[in-house]
């Protein structure tokens, strides 16, 4: 692509510096409030109250410290929050990948409306399942436990994940699946050493997709956990309303959530777009 | 792209077998679906089927033993309730200001980083990052750290900026108070940019320079080049954003619950449901409101899905 760029006569690209300038103007625009997030939470809490801000003010970890040992502790929440992402994000690939392969490579009949209603099941706004489920909880006794928010949030992400998977099979070479079943392959050895290595990324980005998804996830978590099962989002609703000084450990707490998704998302920035269109940019 | 499956499909000799195996056949090959299907179809369309009938009851968990059927009252009561009314509009306000908003903000920025220069790459990250912080952080950042009349960043660098002319007395706006829907859309589309920034870079990537090229030699100019061939290549892709952008901005509960806890006449359906059902309990509401809300949306997605369908075999037939 370079080559093509440098071969477009000079003098047609006359607002370059301009624009490159403004690329970066913009870029630091919508960075700013995360990194004002991070200063801040490294502020003590009155540097971190003050008009005009205190941009230079001396570094302390006293939000951080107030953070993880001032009140209830945010360890529980964000184990929580750990599996419940990790464990759907898991039983979203168990579930996936077979489902894919019997609407790519070997379709049924109506494929494309099985697709369809996978995505439907999107649209249908979450808010209106919302009462049964915790009608169903109450009864079965599974109010604020862990493992109604897994399967929850495994029915949330599984339809992406169906539609990403999908995209990716079908860009596996037919003639591979041709040679593996005249070898007497079998279904499973088939997925598994055939499939499997082309559509990794692929994987890859539906698994971070679910991940992200699941670990922001707060309508649910906020209705259906309590004190045991509750998750990271629904632990930062406590800084709702201010309680006085406490901007730099709201900042501290945060950052501190947000920052596996961040790490997560910054490690794979291409995963991310192939993720968020569905599959259908590659 | 042609994928896969239409080459499968085509493959002539599978109609030519006996029946029993050909039976077998589509067994076999839709039991790879069925675990995904089945899961979904009890998690997902069952609640809905209960939603339903709750709707016909009179139900509020706080009188528990007034539980009986209500025939239409409940959606009666949805239908004259003002609130209702001002939710649907609200929700319709907030996910057309955001989609819009970030969708144009996304092309142009899209545009700017379609372009070579030095930290290109470091740009596309920076863009990226307010995607990456979790929703309830994000609007706890915008709500506390921005936008906070007393010590919120927007009002502190008001003060400094008025302070380098020498004023005293800079204006220091109580943003929420003053624009409550607008503080929401803002921070919405501060997450939502760098989303529909990525799609739509995506696509401006695949566009085939060639062709741009060869227009350029014939003496097009860079607007004629972006009406008549960057366009129409990004439509589909403009679409995609805005129809998943929509998927995602109706059901928001997260800025809303943060920034103004539905006050300030930003409560959109999802918070009002809420609302009904958490703290009013009062359950046959919540679920003929919700039942409005999912046949509402039917009718929506019904339009997006043919969208998304065309496209779609627009992609099967290339």
């Amino acid at each position: 692509m370079s080559a093509v760029v440098a071969s477009v006569p000079k003098k047609k690209d006359r607002g370059g510096p301009w624009l490159s300038l403004l690329a970066w103007v913009v870029g630091i625009l919508f960075v700013l409030p995360v990194l004002w997030m991070v200063l801040t939470s490294f502020h003590s809490e009155e540097d971190a109250a003050t008009n005009p801000p205190a941009v230079f003010a001396p570094l302390t970890l006293d939000g951080y410290r107030e953070f993880f040992s001032g009140g209830a502790s945010p360890w529980p929440p964000l184990l929580n929050s750990l599996t419940a992402s990790v464990v759907s994000t898991i039983l979203v690939l168990l579930l996936c990948f077979p489902a894919a392969y019997a609407l790519s490579i070997k379709p049924v009949r109506k494929w494309t409306d099985v697709l369809f209603f996978f995505l439907s099941t999107k649209m249908l706004p979450i808010v209106a399942g919302l009462l049964p489920l915790y009608l169903f909880a109450q009864k079965a006794g599974l109010l604020d436990n862990i493992w109604l928010l897994i399967v929850f949030y495994t029915s949330m992400n599984l339809p992406i994940a169906v539609w990403m998977m999908r995209s990716f099979l079908s860009e596996v070479p037919v003639e591979m699946l041709e040679a593996a079943s005249v070898d007497g392959a079998g279904l499973t050895k088939t997925l598994r050493s055939v499939i499997a290595p082309v559509v990794m990324p692929g994987i890859a980005a539906t698994a971070l997709i679910c991940f992200i998804f699941s670990w922001n996830e707060l309508l649910f978590a906020r209705v259906l956990t309590a004190t045991v099962a509750e998750t990271a989002p629904v632990f930062l609703t406590s800084f709702v309303t201010s309680q006085g000084l406490f901007l730099a450990q709201l900042c501290a707490a945060a950052f501190v959530v947000s920052l596996p998704v961040l790490v997560a998302g910054f490690a794979a920035q291409d995963k991310l777009v192939q993720g968020l269109s569905l599959g259908s940019v590659k | 792209m042609t994928s896969v499956a239409e080459k499968t499909t085509s493959s002539p000799g599978t109609e030519a077998r006996p029946a029993r195996t050909a039976r077998s056949i589509a067994w076999a090959r839709r039991a790879p679906l069925m675990p995904a299907l089945i899961f979904m179809i009890i998690v997902t369309q069952l609640p809905f089927v209960a939603t339903l009938v709750i709707s016909f009851m009179d139900w509020n968990a706080y009188y528990p033993d007034e539980i009986g059927f209500a025939g239409f009252d409940n959606f009666k009561r949805v239908f004259t309730d003002v609130n209702m009314r001002d939710a649907v509009l609200t929700t319709i306000y907030l996910t057309a200001g955001v989609v819009i908003i970030s969708l144009l903000l996304g092309l142009g920025i899209a545009l700017l980083l379609d372009r070579k220069f030095s930290g290109r790459g470091f740009v596309r990250t920076m863009m990226i990052a307010p995607f990456l912080v979790v929703p309830v952080a994000a609007a706890l950042l915008w709500k506390h750290a921005l936008y906070n009349p007393e010590y919120g960043l927007f009002n502190g660098a008001i003060t400094w900026v008025w302070k380098l002319f020498g004023s005293d007395n800079p204006p220091q706006p109580d943003w929420i108070s003053n624009m409550p829907l607008w503080a929401v859309i803002f921070a919405l589309v501060w997450q939502w940019t760098p989303f529909m920034m990525l799609i739509l870079l995506a696509g401006l990537q695949g566009r085939p320079l060639d062709v741009v090229e060869a227009a350029r030699i014939d003496g097009a100019n860079s607007w004629q080049i972006f009406r008549s061939m960057t366009l129409p290549h990004l439509r589909q892709y403009l679409e995609l954003g805005a129809l998943l952008g929509s998927i995602y901005i109706v059901q928001n509960f997260d800025a809303v619950f943060t920034i103004t806890s539905g006050g300030l006449g930003t409560a959109n359906l999802p918070y009002t449901i809420y609302q009904i059902f958490y703290q009013a309990h009062d359950y046959g509401r919540a679920s003929a409101a919700a039942v409005i809300v999912v046949l509402g949306t039917i009718i929506i997605a019904t339009f997006a899905l043919r969208t998304v369908s065309s496209l779609f075999k627009q992609e099967a037939n290339r």
